[in-house]
């Protein structure tokens, strides 16, 4: 084999070959020098911002919710209970394919449309892996489902969690109130901070009122997870403070009595302690059931009480605004005494009906013949309506209006519970401003009978009647109990009159006449005496909803029946030493007497009785 | 008569130096490799979570991997050179034939199944290509001009296109590097070395044209990382926050929150430098790459020392390349080079890389250990 032999030269190899490696050496150093600058400018120039990256990184706050405060009545039966439950959530940042698997989903657990775009909504304002519920509630056979197929659910859970439940249902459902889903309005107000983790918020009722305080302060956990958010380790744990447990001043065995005498009618009875001002009932007809609005009540049956004519949502006891009819005589009566305008013997002459000089126009009593000569106790316990026109035109709108404002007409109560409307208490002021008219001496005449402008709320007409029982001592109307419910931080409405200037001898003269109401053998109210175990103070009410034409007759039969006049009662007993003020209205009832005095009736009764045999 | 010449710092009469010059063994380098070893028992421990299963297969491998490195430092490099051809021809053969397989496979393929182990047939090419290089070299008058350099230039790009073509850019510009050394070494003109540079600059775009997409998105990604925090750019990113939030003192031994907690990807092989960056800082990560520096002189020290031009070349070629490894590896996990599958040397978990390495420190071994006493 030829061979091409060259000749080689060794030093010479040798030579470049030692300067070659001297380039290679100097690259090298240089290659590692810029190794060592950029770790520099890594780990001493970017170390703050890449040490703060790394923690958020690692680091994830969890938070910890609080358990909500539970209600109570008055005897410590629960109104607002937590019970455990279950919940599907999601994360959908660790769901690889989310439409599948809420596809999935929605045929293992057989989840309704509707949640499902429930859950969609949620998913446009999620925090990042923070997870949203997508079911709330499942039974057993759905948990049992779901676990089984879980490998196949990456990124989905059930947790296990306590839920609202309201045991009373209807009974208790306007005073009460419920939680439901957070909302996107609710969630810009309320503070981020202390709902992280909360999916429910008080809507109304006591809930809504005392949101804060059943709620508690949420506490958060700090911890440690991998680039799955499973948690490692916990860095930092601050316990949350659950929610306050409010006791009320509700009595739920007497509110079920109210409840239950007021079947047939929409309306509502509000019964106050007076002595302190707890409301032992407060009762609006119809009710609902809260505990659908806790997991999200469907669009449809909400649709449905919403739409209902009888207004289930609606609480007629803090938002129903009547007119007083008759109630409102005996403090028509008291203002007249206490303006010195007439004296309680002072009589007056009622025809049947009255007329304003050069006017045309009769207003009439109830009693078509007429009462004849009546003194003020007459005029009250056979509520002679001529004799309340002519007192109210003696005393003049503007006084009557400032007297009874006194008694909180026209002005919310300002118990502890939201959305209350204030009623309206007409005057010359009122009507110039708002309805841009002058006053007429016509509707004087009519607001000394209730009549007219003139609304009240159940409420507020309770609790001028405890007032009035009470002689001026104002009455402030309240329903949690702030030596029970302990840590509560909702300030109590304290009344900023709270010594009405009346004489204690016109008082007793118009509690007086009330009680001939009941117990004298002219009363209106006069079939509830019989076998009535102690005195009673009343008085009856029927307002007017729809107005008879000047000759025609008031005839009940022949109206139809969401036309019918409100019955409307107030009372108090027992008469010597008041204890529990009530008011009662039922909507179209007619005769405030024969509809409403019984429902008032007993409800004291049961109060009276239960108090003697706690003595 | 030849006789074995050794170091004067390590003439050392014990029973344990006289051992291992008997085993061929240089002892700096051997001192230096057993310290980095143990730096990546330190450093897998933590990087694996305490998973001592790992701890044990790496051990295994070192175990076999010093076992193949002592068995080659027994080699005179005489057959070395010998069997220059025949392991480059028989790489290539096999390069040849994982591309045939995997035409009848499913996409890429690198590995070879030689009787129930798993083989990469271009993890071999990182040391035959640069044997290749240096014999044909070192038999012809150097430096290289000419038909010579061209075929030279062949030899590098045959391995090189099919190992491109795997496709594993990381080990095909490896093999590549370790060939370009030898050239480098034997002296390349310095005209041809910057005309290969500007032709090799102006077909930068032709490259880019011949890269496959995820290819290309790794060099895009290096641009710009935080384009696609959560996909592409993920590695680079949770990487740098290890290494920053490591300071210049680091976060101590295990405690490195970022690899740990799963978010930095990798963290046992490719990216174990983030991890070691973050528990012991910008000082450890100095003393670190000082190691190496260590190691690679060392290495050229012994190139410098090598009594024939194939053992030169060959020696120096090595060397380079094993600071070719270490500089791309880190230079990825800092962010500054694209990512390419290239484990850190000696510190990685993960057999392949570290058999070659060792395997290329036994031949080192074996060409100062063989010199014969010339007569000056």
């Amino acid at each position: 084999m030829q061979r091409n032999y060259t000749i080689k030269n060794a030093a010479e190899e040798h030579r470049i070959f030692f300067k070659r490696v001297v380039v290679a050496f100097i690259l090298i150093l240089v290659l590692s020098s810029g190794l060592v600058l950029r770790l520099a400018y890594l780990q001493i120039v970017g170390h703050t911002h890449y040490a703060t990256l790394a923690k958020e990184n690692s680091i994830k706050i969890a938070p910890l919710v609080p358990t909500r405060g539970i209600i109570y009545d008055r005897h410590g039966r629960i109104l607002a209970d937590n019970v455990a439950s279950y919940t599907l959530e999601l994360i959908p940042e660790q769901v690889p394919k989310l439409d599948d698997t809420l596809a999935r989903l929605q045929t293992l657990l057989a989840i309704p449309d509707e949640k499902l775009e429930q859950f969609r909504e949620q998913l446009k304002r999620n925090k990042r892996f923070a997870s949203i519920p997508l079911l709330l509630r499942l039974s057993e056979e759905q948990v049992a489902a779901f676990e089984v197929m879980r490998p196949y659910f990456p990124g989905v859970d059930i947790r296990a969690g306590l839920v609202r439940y309201y045991p009373y249902g209807e009974l208790v459902s306007h005073v009460v109130g419920y939680v439901g889903r957070i909302n996107e309005q609710e969630l810009k107000t309320l503070p981020e901070e202390n709902y992280r983790g909360s999916y429910h918020v008080g809507k109304s009722g006591i809930e809504g009122a005392y949101e804060t305080d059943l709620h508690g302060k949420t506490g958060y956990i700090e911890n440690e997870t991998n680039a799955q958010s499973r948690s490692i380790n916990v860095v930092n744990e601050n316990d949350p403070v659950p929610g306050v447990n409010l006791y009320l001043t509700l009595d739920v065995d007497l509110q079920k009595t109210a409840y239950d005498a007021l079947a047939g009618y929409n309306g509502a009875v509000v019964a106050i302690a007076i002595k302190t001002g707890e409301v032992l009932v407060s009762a609006s007809r119809p009710g609902f059931d809260p505990n659908p609005f806790v997991y999200g009540i469907s669009g449809k049956a909400y649709k449905e009480l919403q739409d209902s004519e009888s207004q289930p949502l609606f609480n007629r006891v803090l938002r129903g605004q009547y007119p007083p009819g008759s109630t409102l005589k005996p403090f028509v009566a008291l203002a007249g005494l206490e303006q010195g305008v007439t004296s309680f013997h002072n009589r007056m002459f009622c025809q049947g009906y009255y007329q304003l000089p050069n006017s045309p126009h009769k207003y009439r009593d109830w009693k078509k013949w007429g009462h004849g000569s009546v003194t003020m106790n007459d005029a009250i316990t056979e509520s002679c309506d001529v004799y309340f026109y002519k007192l109210a035109l003696a005393l003049g709108i503007d006084d009557m209006h400032n007297f009874l404002r006194k008694f909180g007409f026209g002005e919310k109560t300002g118990i502890d519970l939201l959305n209350e409307k204030p009623g309206l208490l007409p005057s010359r002021e009122w009507k110039r401003d708002v309805r841009k008219q002058a006053w007429f001496s016509g509707e004087t005449v009519i607001t000394g009978i209730g009549q007219g402008f003139t609304q009240v709320t159940p409420l507020q007409l309770a609790r001028a009647t405890a007032t009035l029982a009470n002689y001026g001592k104002v009455v402030q109307p309240f329903l949690v109990n702030r030596v029970l419910s302990q840590g509560v931080t909702m300030p109590a409405t304290i009344p900023s009159e709270p010594m009405l200037p009346v004489h204690p001898e016109n008082v007793s003269n118009i509690i007086n006449a009330m009680i001939n109401v009941v117990h004298s053998s002219r009363g209106t109210a006069k079939k509830m005496a019989p076998g009535m175990a102690y005195k009673m103070a009343a008085k009856t009410g029927t307002a007017q909803v729809f107005t008879v034409k000047q000759k025609e007759k008031y005839n009940e039969d022949q109206i139809e029946f969401k036309l019918r006049d409100h019955a409307l009662f107030i009372a108090f007993a027992p008469a010597e030493d008041p204890q529990i003020a009530v008011a009662v209205i039922a909507e179209n009832g007619g005769h405030g007497g024969t509809v409403a005095g019984p429902i008032a009736k007993k409800v004291i009764d049961q109060y009276l009785g239960v108090t003697k045999n706690a003595h | 008569m030849p006789i074995d010449m050794h170091e004067e710092e390590f003439e050392a009469h014990s029973w344990l130096g006289n051992f291992l010059r008997k085993m061929h063994i240089d002892i700096p380098l051997m001192l230096s490799l057993v310290m980095i070893s143990a730096l990546s028992f330190i450093i897998l421990y933590s990087a694996s979570t305490q998973n001592l299963d790992v701890l044990l297969k790496h051990f295994m491998r070192s175990c076999l991997a010093i076992g193949l490195m002592v068995l080659l430092a027994q080699v005179n490099p005489h057959q070395f050179k010998r069997f220059s051809f025949g392991l480059y021809g028989f790489g290539v053969f096999l390069l040849l034939a994982v591309l045939i397989m995997g035409e009848f496979g499913k996409g890429a393929q690198r590995w070879l199944d030689l009787a129930g182990f798993r083989f990469q047939p271009s993890e071999m090419l990182k040391i035959s290509t640069p044997m290749m290089l240096a014999w044909y070299l070192s038999e012809h008058p150097l430096p290289p001009k000419g038909k010579e350099l061209l075929i030279a230039i062949g030899l590098i790009c045959l391995p090189t296109l099919l190992i491109a073509k795997q496709p594993d850019l990381g080990t095909a510009l490896l093999v590549a590097s370790s060939g370009a050394a030898v050239l480098f070494f034997a002296g390349l003109s310095w005209y041809f070395i910057s005309g290969l540079t500007v032709i090799l600059g102006a077909l930068t775009p032709v490259i880019w044209f011949f890269l496959r997409d995820y290819q290309r998105n790794r060099v895009l990604t290096l641009l710009n990382p935080e384009a696609d925090p959560m996909g592409k750019g993920y590695h680079i990113i949770q990487s740098k926050i290890a290494i920053g939030s490591g300071g210049v003192s680091g976060k101590g031994w295990l405690g490195s929150s970022q690899s740990k907690l799963d978010f930095l990807p990798e963290s046992s092989t490719d990216f174990i430098f983030a991890v070691f960056a973050e528990e012991f800082g910008l000082f450890g990560c100095v003393g670190l790459i000082l190691l190496y520096l260590l190691i690679i002189s060392r290495c050229i020290y012994i190139s410098v020392h090598a009594q024939d031009t194939y053992s030169r070349l060959l020696a120096g070629s090595l060397s380079f390349t094993f600071f070719v490894y270490v500089f791309v590896n880190i230079g990825m996990v800092i962010g500054i080079l694209p990512v390419v599958g290239v484990p850190l040397p000696l510190i990685s978990y993960g057999g392949t890389s570290m058999v070659t390495l060792l395997a290329g420190f036994g031949i080192l071994m074996s060409i100062h250990t063989h010199r014969k006493l010339l007569p000056t």
